[in-house]
């Protein structure tokens, strides 16, 4: 039987990565990897209590190291396809099976979450930032994405074999787009829900300080391919 | 410019370039380091006793003042070092990652 193995990325999130395991594991996902970005909370002792496989990072190296180093470790376990979920409760098991069907089929490489597909109620500021990454990723990689930097992904082994990401910190998930379009992969994006919470909107993509950080990673990694 | 400040800069110059080749000789340079300080330190010596050079250079380039001329050098230098800088240092990042993965992954067998 073919193998899922789910990559969360997870710091600091104590508080919510237990429940986000739980539901994984009730709509049937056995290999639950996460990685624990050297949270300065409990979130080692929260995942592991919950029955995932936890690998920890000793230094704290950002969102796009974390998923790689869960990445790397499932293609080494024979992994067959590779999901990546939000550890902060933000994506929903529900539209695991609409994700993960289209790569399961052999139609892509793989499918990116869009919350712009369907109506999940996004606020303004958010909306407009994101609406820029959009026009950013199609200005800098020439690829038309509705969502620009959803969490919600699955790869097939062959993507996530050749998809690199470079970009330790928030940048890569435009990265991934870009590899995406290099590496001429199959995609398709899939609507999504994102559930919205005041403690999930505090942190993340969401500052114009944020966004102009990516801007500049992105730049210069143009620079320096 | 006087005589004894010519002298001085000139005897530092052949000093520095005389560090720059025992350092490519003795294999701690490369050779288009070694040969990027010797084309610096010969252009400080000719234009140290020849002035004019500096004058005909900067009216190729259509700078008023020479020393225009140097300071926009210098800007265009130390914004390449910058960059050099930012490449070294997003390479030493990208080591530091690996290791950080190597171990997590490491740990979990």
């Amino acid at each position: 039987m073919k193998s899922a193995y789910i990559v969360i990325a997870a710091y600091n999130e104590g508080n919510r990565i237990s429940a986000v395991i739980r539901d994984l594991k009730k709509a049937g996902q056995r290999n639950i990897v996460v990685v624990d970005d050297c949270s300065r909370d409990n979130t080692f002792e929260s995942a592991k209590k919950a029955g995932a496989i936890v690998l920890r990072h000793i230094l704290n190296r950002g969102q796009g190291a974390a998923l790689r180093t869960g990445i790397e470790y499932s293609l080494e376990k024979g992994a067959d396809y590779i999901v990546t979920f939000d550890a902060d409760g933000q994506h929903r098991t529900e539209d695991l099976n609409a994700m993960m069907a289209p790569v399961i089929n052999g139609e892509v490489d793989i499918t990116v979450g869009s919350r712009f597909l369907e109506k999940t109620e996004v606020p303004l500021a958010r909306k407009i930032l994101l609406k820029g990454s959009v026009f950013i990723i199609w200005l800098f990689y020439g690829i038309k994405m509705t969502d620009a930097h959803n969490g919600f992904r699955v790869l097939s082994r062959k993507a996530a074999e050749k998809i690199e990401i470079t970009q330790d910190r928030m940048a890569h998930a435009s990265e991934i787009i870009g590899e995406i379009k290099r590496k001429k992969l199959r995609y398709k994006e899939v609507p999504v829900v994102i559930r919205y919470s005041e403690e999930t909107l505090r942190k993340g993509h969401g500052n114009i300080f944020q966004a102009f950080k990516v801007l500049w990673n992105m730049v210069m990694e143009k620079l320096m391919r | 410019m006087g005589l004894t400040l010519q002298i001085i800069i000139t005897v530092f110059a052949l000093f520095a370039l005389s560090r720059a080749f025992l350092r490519k000789r003795d294999g701690k340079s490369s050779i288009s380091e070694f040969i990027f300080w010797a084309v610096i330190w010969l252009a400080v010596g000719v234009v140290v006793w020849l002035p004019k050079v500096l004058e005909t250079f900067t009216d190729l380039i259509g700078v008023e003042r020479p020393i225009d001329a140097l300071i926009y050098g210098s800007i265009l230098g130390i914004l390449y070092l910058i960059f050099r800088l930012y490449i070294k240092l997003h390479e030493i990042e990208q080591e530091h990652t690996k290791l950080v993965r190597e171990i997590a992954i490491g740990k979990r067998k």
